[in-house]
């Protein structure tokens, strides 16, 4: 750190919302009718963030227990699981264990990892919460995009193109050969998001934990090294997300007698 | 509810042969507990062509699509040369029971691309793509290698149904499930199937049987010598548990 983040007063968060509201006027007037939602959203990131910042500041003293910690990264899991099968349009029975199990294995699997190997543990012995939500978060909110643009996308796949599985089916291909292609183009839309960002990061933009750190005076190598293992601990989380949960989707949609249970699959 | 009519003795001779494919007393059942097919029985036995037919609605393409194992049944069994077929076994049944679909599907690319498919799948275990017997399947069709080279999405529906049944052919399986292949085909083009049909039977008339669905009596006089009517399921057959 060079200094301390200056504080920001509750004056300076009303110049920014101003720019909002400057938006909700040009809605109004070029009749978009999309300033409603705009305050919506925007009341809503002052509640959540507000919340958050309070919730995190009783988890951030020292001597919060490592359970609490534990606790409050699964319901971080719940919801993302959740939240990932809110926005797919193709349904089966199964959906929301299959996201959540594939939430809970790669987001707690790639932060584990990252708090064991990539960020030694005396760094963060003294307060585990500091290190763990914030990585937590950032791989969770990447993960559950992938899930659900996946799953959305296998379901989509397998719709459209239910002649060409079947027909390899009736040509003797196992389940997995009739799905391959699905599975393929889902898990790489899950992908597209991660791989883009990770394409333009530094060129084009600046991640918000990058431009965060260096707002609170945080040393710009620093701020990159830490930028760089986030990206790949979240492409690594997201790409085992959605891997997972395309995985568990194809087992769910082909049952071990190489049949597609079409049936199972239903528009929302 | 079913009636199978039997009516040639050609036919009860090759009936004496043990059948290769069995259903007995089939049921399928849709989601609402509806259901589709129920008490269907039949012996299919090499040789034989069958012809399904029966007012629409009744199950014959459920019926077809249970036979190759493409759909599960809730109700009977089915076997296999007298055994049930088990999980790992039904990739390489479905390359002995080919089905095909009234529309064909096709892959993106040349009829060459399409012919060699089932080739590229595991279950064709080293066997390769045989251009000479696909060359000469095309001849008596009247082709050259210029429709090997031709785009899918340039065929004409007649075309691409042959495409489909030369594909399901060389697959060298043991009897085909065709599912009305030519409802939507003109007369020439129907007539090309029947014979492309017609010659492959004729090719290995002792190992070879179809069935093949259909709402034409005409039709079925040229290529059924065996008969499976089917009724539609009556409001007391569905409650009658």
């Amino acid at each position: 750190m060079i200094d301390g983040p200056a504080d920001l007063s509750y004056l300076n968060i009303l110049a920014a919302a101003c720019l909002i509201l400057a938006n909700g006027l040009i809605s109004l007037a070029l009749q978009l009718k999309l300033e409603r939602r705009l305050a919506i959203a925007s009341l809503r990131t002052i509640m959540q963030l507000l919340a958050i910042g309070y919730v995190l500041a009783w988890f951030f003293r020292p001597q919060t227990p490592w359970f609490a910690v534990a606790l409050l990264m699964l319901l971080m899991s719940l919801i993302a699981g959740v939240a990932a099968v809110r926005r797919v349009e193709w349904r089966y029975v199964g959906i929301w264990l299959n996201s959540i199990v594939a939430v809970l294995a790669s987001s707690w699997l790639v932060t584990t990892v990252a708090l064991t190997v990539v960020i030694p543990p005396a760094v963060w012995t003294n307060n585990i919460a500091q290190y763990a939500v914030p990585l937590m978060g950032m791989i969770l909110g990447n993960t559950l995009t992938g899930i659900s643009l996946g799953i959305d996308r296998l379901g989509e796949e397998l719709a459209g193109k239910r002649d060409r599985v079947e027909m390899l089916l009736t040509l003797g291909a196992t389940r997995w050969e009739a799905a391959r292609e699905p599975v393929r183009q889902a898990v790489r839309t899950g992908m597209i998001p991660i791989i883009n960002s990770m394409m333009v990061v530094g060129v084009v933009s600046l991640p918000g934990i990058m431009t965060g750190q260096l707002l609170s005076g945080a040393d710009p190598l620093i701020a990159v090294k830490y930028q760089i293992v986030i990206m790949f601990l979240i492409a690594a989380g997201t790409a085992l997300g959605t891997m997972t949960a395309v995985l568990l989707s194809y087992l769910r949609l082909f049952n071990r007698r190489h049949q597609f249970q079409h049936g199972k699959l239903s528009r929302r | 509810m079913t009636i199978a009519l039997n009516s040639s003795d050609e036919n009860d001779d090759r009936m004496s042969h043990p059948p290769i494919l069995q259903a007995d007393n089939l049921g399928r059942c849709a989601a609402d507990a509806h259901w589709l097919i129920r008490n269907v029985s039949l012996s299919v036995c090499r040789g034989q062509q069958w012809a399904v037919t029966g007012p629409t609605g009744c199950g014959k393409t459920v019926l077809l699509r249970t036979l190759a194992m493409l759909d599960q049944f809730d109700e009977g069994q089915l076997l296999w040369n007298g055994a049930e077929i088990s999980n790992e076994k039904v990739p390489s049944f479905r390359r002995s029971v080919v089905y095909l679909h009234q529309r064909p599907a096709l892959v993106s690319g040349s009829v060459e691309d399409n012919l060699r498919l089932p080739f590229q799948l595991a279950q064709a275990d080293g066997v390769s793509f045989d251009h000479d017997a696909v060359m000469q399947s095309l001849q008596q069709l009247g082709r050259d290698t210029a429709f090997l080279k031709k785009s899918s999405d340039d065929l004409s529906g007649g075309e691409a149904q042959i495409v489909a049944l030369l594909r399901a052919m060389h697959v060298d399986p043991a009897i085909l499930l065709l599912d009305e292949p030519t409802a939507a085909l003109d007369a020439n083009a129907t007539q090309a199937v029947e014979s492309l049909v017609s010659r492959w039977l004729n090719d290995s008339p002792t190992t070879r049987a179809t069935l093949w669905v259909t709402h034409d009596t005409s039709q079925l006089q040229r290529v059924a010598d065996q008969v499976l009517a089917m009724e539609s399921i009556s409001e007391t057959e569905q409650g009658d548990d």
